[in-house]
């Protein structure tokens, strides 16, 4: 499938079964897009040119340095402590002393939204990260060495892309619950594991796309000639290239895995309590009887992680329009 | 094909015998089961036998079209025989919604780019895209009960009726409306900025003649595939509507499945879910070549 | 948990069964003549559907009306009466004599003989077909030559395959001579697992159809039985004296998710559900939505304990701290707040619905006194590091869990943690394995009403249910005594003294009693909900249009 107008299973990426149904098509084309330019040097200055002119650009970008802030340092917006709750006052409406009420424990919502800010956003980098990572690499060395190791990578990651997302990730953390005494950390990373090991072959077709599509290149060519290292010919020619897509595709997979880490907190395994997520938050104020009898406990959680979620597919277009000749 | 149906079987065969927890515990009630109860078990499902030489077992079994009989005593391919046709039925009804909202969406925001109605139709699909479908799913019950509309879109669907299915469906697909919705948009827009276009447009041609006839069966190329690919993998049942609308699906099986430690329920409705993958990525891509003529020629 | 465990349905025998009548209650004249369908909700049965394998409710609730035994439990009284039995006779509590009626009818037309009893338990209780519910007949004579020795059943056959206790009389009569007295054997009749099989059973016991829809000699028969449901109709060659009222019962599965079943009783869609989910029960938003006269809560022999794992070095030889937390444990608040009141604090281990239960036998563990804990908690030495509360998530615990755990970390200053393991089977293994520290949650639904039966099965040394490790010899001797004693009010007593022991240590620590929240739709009348929390699907009538 090296195809780049083909809008592959990548359409697909972050499908799980299709609850998640993801960037579409249209990214992998202008990907592809973004592979064939000629001048590397100049995408960088040029997109940053393009994106400042955007709104939707300053407003993403706020909000996700916003978001970033509160969860790297949740105290600055309060100082209630999210783990106090004090049964005698559950659900109880917002109210001057709960800015966003109480839920079923009698826990502040407020503080409990700000400080679940840190698990869905460190799912969210870290997923994303450990795909652009693992992609790339596994991308990089089958486009670049062709051949065996090509057709064995490429088969390997189908292997992965048929399983879908959200099934594997049921079995892998079935496999390897999580015990009160695992320091966060590994809970975390565990459900960051499980995302990356089942989502990595979406960047490695891209990836190996934009590799075959400049290694034929004449100044790859004239380089290869000259004997610069399969390195060096990645560093300086396939990199550039490649990168601005796979940027495109990651910001807006970010919140699809914020978005996965919630439903596999929904279905019980995933991120659990005592660590404080949106997630978990959203999944126990989604059952029918509390949407009648304290709404705000979904309410507050819910746009925080939309929020979050359009801010990151939101960058990601800008993004994407910025790097994509076509569109300006 | 063959090589990735075995790695994700292998993969999904390992990890789910691995669970930790027995197929039989809980079938006991709240007591153990008896030890001559759990060796008949063992006994009768090959469970004392090396995973290896289980898989082997089960492998050999796969060959001749046997997916095997699962601890339920009942036959695999029985169990999905009875859950497929909702699965199918759920999948099309969320297509269709895709389709028919999805389309025209995108249609109406591509003819006005850039225009408030561009903006309304961009910013609505990012925002349904945005919130969980658990969230829409349990929202969207507790909305027709609260409006007694029950009778019109039931809030379950047991059965797996069409009527039943349309409130899931609904559900399902708004998740891919977004997507078909920017796809037709931005396909548009591009094939309007064509030279075809401009070529017919300074013939004085009608607006609605030229986005008919010229550029909508090429904006809707990409489309088609899209919409493809996404029934390939809505037929692998989705796991959380079905749990919220009680649908007796493929994906609320292999979930059940997976916490009953039932692996060869798992693994052969995983083959089957690969296989139709496959197979519907394959027509796409046939399909992909029917609908334009450059690739055609290939 | 979901599969909960149905129990020897002795428990039904309490009290009377409490009957709600839909409208027409107070109303002495019985409602329409019958006809139409019930929805019940129903969950995917895990074992055939054969009284010798099924323990759970899933199946349970089927097989209740579909087979029959020689005694029944009756609804109204709950008290066991005869049903195939046209008599059963014995002088010494070791020997009965069991007569049958003549003319009663398996599904099938063939006639229920003495030889379908007696092959069934034999059958059943032969170790190498497997049966799940095998050890019922353990007090049976000669069930020790049935099993496997060693265990294994690979190796070793058992030396015989039929029970010596069991003896054919005539055709219509047989004999059960049990190893020891057993005062209550009528009583454990009326349990499934003793239904007779037919003939068509043993042609082919392992038969995957026989499991689906089984021939039984209850007033109903399954006519289908799909993934989605199960439904019953009657079985035309009935002659027993329980036949049902309506024509079509349908056990509508619901596996996934206790709201979706919710959300169809709403709209009307199911007729009875005995799960309310957690969401519904906080405040008594189900009972408001729903109205008085559609809901029922009823108490029943089920208590929860938070069992104190018995490999925590930090709690063991330390008792003061086991009572610290009971003490710190806000009960009240909790089971309202959460349950809405649908549970009952406990203050001691025996479920107040059984004879013999005396109240406040676990002293200060369970009465709510922060400060005092606290007090006691740090003379103690407190808790080091984390401290876990280990919980099923698919049982709906969570709540109460996390409620607990705020309790002792706001009273106590412990670093309490929720540990919640994926399912049941999760719990049990580590239970089992020693793997949990901390506390871990154990519930206990009785086999029969009786004090015995929450203290021997659970605290006794090598009993199976014994998680906490308790051992106590002044407690199994107190245990020996009161089961050889003479007069029932001699023996609770002593079981009362082995009950107030439990205080000294606190093995567990008792959290509430359990009750069973049921509803049902506008549609139905002549609800009579059992103690065992289900619906007497036999009684129940529909409003003809």
């Amino acid at each position: 499938m090296t195809d780049p107008t083909h809008p592959g299973p990548e359409a697909m990426m972050g499908s799980t079964a299709g609850e998640f149904v993801v960037p579409s098509a249209e990214d992998q084309a202008a990907v592809a897009e973004v592979a064939g330019l000629d001048k590397p040097h100049s995408l960088g200055s040029e997109a940053w040119w393009q994106m400042r002119r955007r709104p939707m650009f300053w407003f993403s970008a706020g909000l996700i340095v916003l978001f970033l802030l509160m969860a790297v340092w949740p105290s600055l917006f309060t100082d209630a402590d999210p783990r106090y709750c004090d049964l005698t006052q559950a659900r109880h409406k917002p109210s001057r002393e709960h800015w966003f009420g109480t839920d079923i424990q009698g826990c502040d919502v407020y503080a409990r939204t700000i400080y679940g800010s840190r698990s869905s956003i460190l799912v969210g980098v870290f997923c994303t990260a450990g795909v652009a990572l693992i992609g790339s690499i596994v991308g990089l060395l089958a486009g670049f060495f062709g051949g065996w190791l090509d057709a064995l990578l490429s088969r390997v990651g189908e292997i992965f892309f048929a399983i879908p997302t959200l099934l594997g990730g049921i079995v892998i953390l079935y496999s390897f619950p999580s015990r009160p005494d695992t320091p966060y950390a590994i809970v975390v990373g565990k459900v960051v594991l499980a995302i990356t090991l089942l989502q990595w072959p979406t960047i490695a077709r891209i990836m190996r796309a934009s590799v075959l599509q400049v290694m034929p290149h004449e100044y790859v060519t004239a380089a290869r000639g000259l004997g610069a290292r399969p390195g060096r010919i990645i560093v300086s020619h396939i990199l550039p290239n490649a990168v601005a897509g796979v940027i495109a595709v990651a910001t807006i997979n970010l919140g699809v895995y914020i978005a996965l880490e919630a439903t596999l907190s929904f279905l019980g395994i995933g991120l659990q309590p005592p660590a404080i997520s949106w997630g978990i938050a959203i999944s126990e104020a989604s059952r029918m009887g509390f949407l009648t009898s304290a709404p705000h406990m979904l309410l507050f959680p819910s746009v925080f992680l939309s929020l979050t979620v359009l801010a990151f597919i939101m960058l990601g277009e800008v993004v994407r329009d910025a790097l994509d000749p076509r569109l300006r | 094909m063959i090589p990735v149906i075995i790695g994700a079987t292998f993969i999904l065969f390992v990890l789910v015998f691995a669970l930790p927890g027995e197929p039989w515990q809980g079938r006991c009630g709240e007591r153990e089961c008896p030890a001559s109860y759990i060796e008949a078990f063992k006994r009768e499902y090959n469970l004392d036998k090396p995973l290896l030489l289980q898989y082997l077992l089960y492998l050999g079994k796969l060959v001749q079209g046997d997916l095997g009989v699962n601890f339920y005593n009942n036959r695999v391919i029985d169990e999905l025989a009875v859950r497929y046709p909702t699965t199918v039925k759920l999948a099309l009804i969320a297509i269709a919604v895709e389709i028919v909202i999805g389309i025209a969406a995108g249609l109406l925001a591509g003819i006005n780019k850039g225009r408030f109605l561009d903006s309304l139709v961009v910013v609505s699909t990012l925002v349904v895209v945005s919130i969980p479908v658990f969230v829409i799913g349990s929202v969207s019950q507790w909305g027709v009960l609260q409006l007694h509309l029950n009778d019109i879109f039931p809030v379950t669907a047991a059965q797996g009726t069409i009527k039943q299915l349309i409130l899931p469906g609904f559900v399902l697909g708004s998740l891919s409306v977004a997507y078909v919705a920017r796809l037709t948009r931005t396909n548009l827009v591009e094939n309007l900025r064509a030279d075809y276009v401009r070529t017919a447009r300074a013939k004085g041609l009608s607006t609605g003649r030229v986005i008919g006839v010229h550029t909508l069966r090429n904006s809707l190329i990409p489309v088609v595939t899209f919409i493809g690919y996404d029934f390939g993998s809505l037929m692998g049942g989705a796991i959380v509507t079905e749990r919220i609308f009680n649908i007796n699906g493929i994906g609320g099986f292999i979930f059940r499945s997976i916490s009953q430690r039932d692996g060869v329920s798992v693994v052969g409705a995983v083959t089957v879910l690969v296989l139709v993958y496959l197979v519907a990525n394959l027509l796409v891509d046939l399909l992909y070549g029917v609908l334009d003529p450059r690739i055609s020629h290939d | 948990m979901r599969t909960r465990i149905r129990a020897l349905s002795a428990a039904a025998l309490v009290a009377a069964a409490l009957v709600a009548t839909g409208c027409s209650s107070g109303d002495p004249t019985p409602g329409p003549a019958g006809g139409g369908e019930v929805v019940l909700r129903g969950c995917t049965a895990q074992n055939p559907l054969l009284g010798l394998m099924t323990n759970e409710v899933c199946g349970g609730h089927v097989l209740d009306v579909v087979t029959s035994q020689l005694m029944r439990y009756d609804a109204e009284t709950a008290a066991p009466v005869y049903d195939i039995a046209e008599s059963i006779t014995t002088d010494d509590a070791q020997l009965f004599t069991v007569k049958l009626k003549k003319g009663y009818l398996f599904s099938d037309g063939t006639e229920v003989k003495a030889e379908n009893f007696i092959r069934a338990w034999n059958y059943g209780a032969y170790a190498p077909n497997g049966m799940a519910q095998a050890t019922f007949f353990e007090p049976i004579a000669g069930y020790a030559d049935l099993q496997c020795p060693g265990d294994d059943c690979d190796a070793n056959k058992p030396p015989k395959e039929e029970l010596e206790g069991l003896q054919q009389v005539d055709e219509y009569t047989f004999t059960i001579r049990t190893t020891e007295p057993t005062s209550n054997m009528e009583l454990r009749l009326g349990y499934t697992v003793f239904a007779p099989l037919p003939e068509a059973f043993f042609a082919d016991p392992k038969s995957a159809e026989f499991g689906r829809t089984p021939i039984g000699s209850g007033p109903y028969k399954v006519t289908s039985n799909t993934a989605t449901e199960i439904v019953m109709e009657p079985n035309e060659h009935y002659t027993g004296a329980f036949k049902g009222k309506v024509d079509r019962i349908v056990y509508r599965i619901y596996d996934n998710d206790s709201s979706a079943a919710w959300a169809d009783l709403l709209a009307g869609n199911l007729d009875f559900n005995d799960i309310v989910p957690g969401d519904q029960l906080v405040g008594d938003a189900w009972i408001a939505e729903l109205g008085q006269e559609r809901t029922v809560v009823r108490t029943s022999g089920t208590i929860e304990v938070l069992t104190v794992s018995p490999n925590d070095p930090q709690f063991k030889d330390n008792p003061k701290l086991r009572q610290a937390i009971g003490q710190a444990i806000d009960r009240e608040t909790i089971t309202r707040e959460i349950y809405g009141g649908s549970r009952t604090p406990a203050t001691g281990w025996v479920a107040p619905v059984v004879d013999g239960y005396l109240a406040d036998q676990c002293g200060k563990a369970c009465v709510y006194d922060p400060v005092q804990a606290k007090i006691d908690y740090d003379a103690a030495g407190g808790y080091q590091g984390i401290l876990s509360v280990s919980v099923n998530g698919d049982g709906g615990h969570k709540d109460w869990a996390e409620a607990v755990c705020n309790n002792l970390r706001n009273n106590l200053g412990a670093d309490c943690i929720v540990n919640l393991t994926p399912d049941f089977r999760t719990l049990l293994n580590q239970a089992r394995d020693g793997e949990l520290m901390g506390l871990f949650r154990n519930g206990w639904v009785m086999d029969y009403p009786s004090i015995e039966n929450f203290l021997t099965p659970i605290y006794r040394v090598g009993a199976a249910s014994n998680y906490s490790g308790y051992n106590n010899p002044e407690f199994e001797s107190t245990l020996t005594q009161a089961a050889a004693a003479t007069n029932l009010a001699q023996a609770n007593e002593l079981y009362q003294a082995a009950e107030a022991m439990l205080a000294q240590t606190y093995p567990t620590l008792p959290m509430w009693y359990r009750t069973t929240p049921a509803a049902w739709s506008t549609r139905v009348d002549n609800v009579v909900v059992t103690k065992m929390g289900w619906i007497d699907a036999t009684q129940v009538t529909v409003h003809q249009p």
